[in-house]
């Protein structure tokens, strides 16, 4: 693998995640349980699907084959994409959203955090933007985890089951390959298993204020960041947000 | 427009403070919430801005239709952008008639039960993607036209309301405009989708003025009250004067075969929509009115656990802020 191909894989991971994750948060346009979550949400995927134009955006170039972030998000299959599989799971109920997106959050942060001293200027650049961004929604994800959580029976049942279903795809964010080993040497990104105790303090922190219980297993569902196995539900997401472009190849919009 | 049929509420106050009222508001006086008011001018206040409110709020389905199959990053970032300032819109204009005294759940619940309407204009479906575009061309563009004068209501937080959304509204209203030039210089296939939405939508926004004035029995109160502006068909004319031109430069073809400029009147002459298909859409008989409504409350209905959660949560902090003081 050399240096461009790691680094292509890297910036598809980092801009796959954001526009999975953006996709699944939009599909609650109009169906949120509250007005101001309407706008909440509409504006967390409107954050991501900016992230994803600018991380895509960088891989084509790197990958220097003239390809744009469309290209990317919308012409390729589910073998293709690099997302951690906890951005693809389906929404569930607005708790088990919630909760993913503050799993996912704790995550981000830490990490963007970490790519703001990247030596490559361009990923310092966009993290830097989207950091700002995403300390916002690690606030609100925060926020509303430990409300419910620390809020009705039901609730905090919800929140538990939340967690509980979510938690065997938390491990995969913090796998590393080489892909990650090439990145460190280039100084480029940090291992992603460096970021693993960050990251537990701060959702035992959280979790504890929502009074859940953080599962004792540390087993991990993986194969979203290498492409070897998706779940079954990307090729569905897949299906619809890719059909106008297969429907009529080459048209602008 | 967004408000359609609002019925006037007759008035039974003190004729002098009826007659002072009457002055301020032909003084052009703002009306603040704390300010002595006549019964019918809070009530259809109320009932004005809150179906504006929800038709904000149901307005988010027919465009988030097609949030998750926008066809670019760009388009899906702008329709995320424009479906997010609906749902301000809905959130300034609940708190506009909450200033007159009915909760953003009492007026919530009206929706709900189909006590209260919303527009006519979201009970029909979005098909195509160019739908979107006309969406913004033409609903919009005809929300706009009442919205610019309502700027000038004479109840103060309306007003203030108006002002802030039709900054936003008029930006809506050029990113449609754009999305359905860009199809109607694509492909023939994309232009033939452009025409489809046009063809569909034409007289459904020519809909949302409202009857015709002669038919229109609710017009002279409010607009004595300054709650409405202009008439419905002054409104409807000028909406079809802007947008033939635009439809023109399109390539596109308006579907009203009897549509021609008038010399003499300085108008287009146009055909009026099917009106006895406008009252079925309003008795709730329109292509999507049950399935808008059903989504509307099943997001209400679903969403009642994370409701009372954040309540229940809310309470236990300000309890034990409470406790430690």
């Amino acid at each position: 693998m050399t240096r461009e191909e790691a680094f292509t894989q890297f910036l598809l991971r980092m801009g796959d995640n954001t526009l999975i994750l953006g996709h699944r948060v939009s599909e609650w346009c109009g169906h949120a349980p509250v007005l101001e979550e309407d706008i909440a949400l509409a504006n967390t995927a409107l954050d991501l699907i900016g992230q994803t134009q600018m991380w895509l955006g960088l891989a084509g170039e790197v990958q220097g084959e003239g390809k744009s972030a469309d290209d990317l998000a919308f012409l390729r299959d589910a073998w293709d994409f690099r997302n951690v599989l906890l951005c693809e799971v389906p929404n569930g109920d607005f708790g088990r959203t919630l909760m993913r997106q503050f799993l996912f959050d704790a995550w981000h942060s830490i990490q963007l955090g970490r790519l703001m001293k990247s030596s490559d200027e361009r990923v310092a650049a966009i993290a830097e933007k989207a950091s700002k961004e995403v300390a916002y929604h690690l606030e609100r994800s925060a926020d509303t985890v430990v409300g419910l959580g620390d809020g009705t029976e039901e609730s905090r049942r919800r929140m538990q089951e939340a967690l509980d279903y979510l938690w065997p795809y938390v491990g995969e964010m913090f796998q590393s390959d080489d892909v990650d080993a090439e990145m460190v040497k280039a100084g480029i990104a940090p291992d992603p298993a460096s970021l693993r105790e960050e990251y537990d303090a701060l959702i035992s922190r959280i979790l504890g204020d929502a009074t859940l219980t953080i599962p004792e297993s540390r087993f991990a569902h993986k194969g979203g960041r290498t492409g070897a196995m998706h779940t079954e539900h990307l090729g569905h997401l897949l299906t619809q947000m890719q059909w106008l472009q297969r429907a009529y190849p080459g048209a602008k919009w | 427009m967004y408000a359609q049929m609002i019925k006037s509420e007759a008035t039974q106050d003190d004729p002098e403070k009826l007659a002072a009222f009457q002055a301020r508001i032909d003084a052009g006086e703002k009306i603040e919430p704390k300010d002595w008011m006549p019964e019918g001018y809070r009530k259809t206040l109320i009932r004005q801005i809150g179906q504006h409110a929800h038709s904000e709020i149901v307005g988010q389905l027919p465009e988030g239709n097609w949030i998750t199959r926008a066809p670019t990053l760009e388009r899906k970032a702008i329709l995320l952008a424009k479906v997010q300032d609906e749902a301000g819109h809905g959130l300034y204009l609940y708190c506009a008639a909450e200033t007159l005294g009915v909760s953003r759940d009492e007026i919530t619940e009206m929706l709900l039960d189909g006590r209260m309407k919303y527009s006519s204009i979201f009970n029909y479906p979005t098909l195509n993607w160019a739908d979107i575009g006309a969406v913004g061309w033409l609903v919009d563009g005809a929300a706009i036209m009442n919205q610019v004068p309502l700027q000038r209501t004479s109840f103060g937080p309306y007003s203030r309301a108006m002002i802030r959304i039709c900054k936003e509204e008029s930006f809506h209203q050029r990113q449609g405009y754009d999305a359905i030039r860009q199809m109607a210089e694509g492909t023939p296939e994309q232009k033939k989708m452009a025409q489809d939405a046009l063809n569909r939508l034409w007289y459904p926004s020519l809909m949302m003025f409202g009857p015709s004035d002669k038919d229109s029995v609710h017009s002279a109160q409010s607009m004595a009250w300054k709650i409405k502006m202009n008439t419905n068909d002054e409104l409807r004319q000028k909406f079809v004067d802007q947008t033939v031109p635009q439809a023109e430069y399109l390539g596109l073809t308006i579907p009203d075969p009897d549509l021609k400029w008038n010399e003499e009147r300085g108008h287009y002459d146009y055909t009026d929509p099917d009106w006895s298909e406008f009252f079925d859409v309003i008795k709730g008989n329109g292509p999507c009115n049950v399935d808008r409504l059903a989504a509307r409350n099943k997001a209400w209905d679903d969403g009642q656990w994370v409701r009372d959660g954040l309540l229940a949560h809310a309470r236990k902090k300000a309890a034990g802020k409470h406790a430690a003081e």
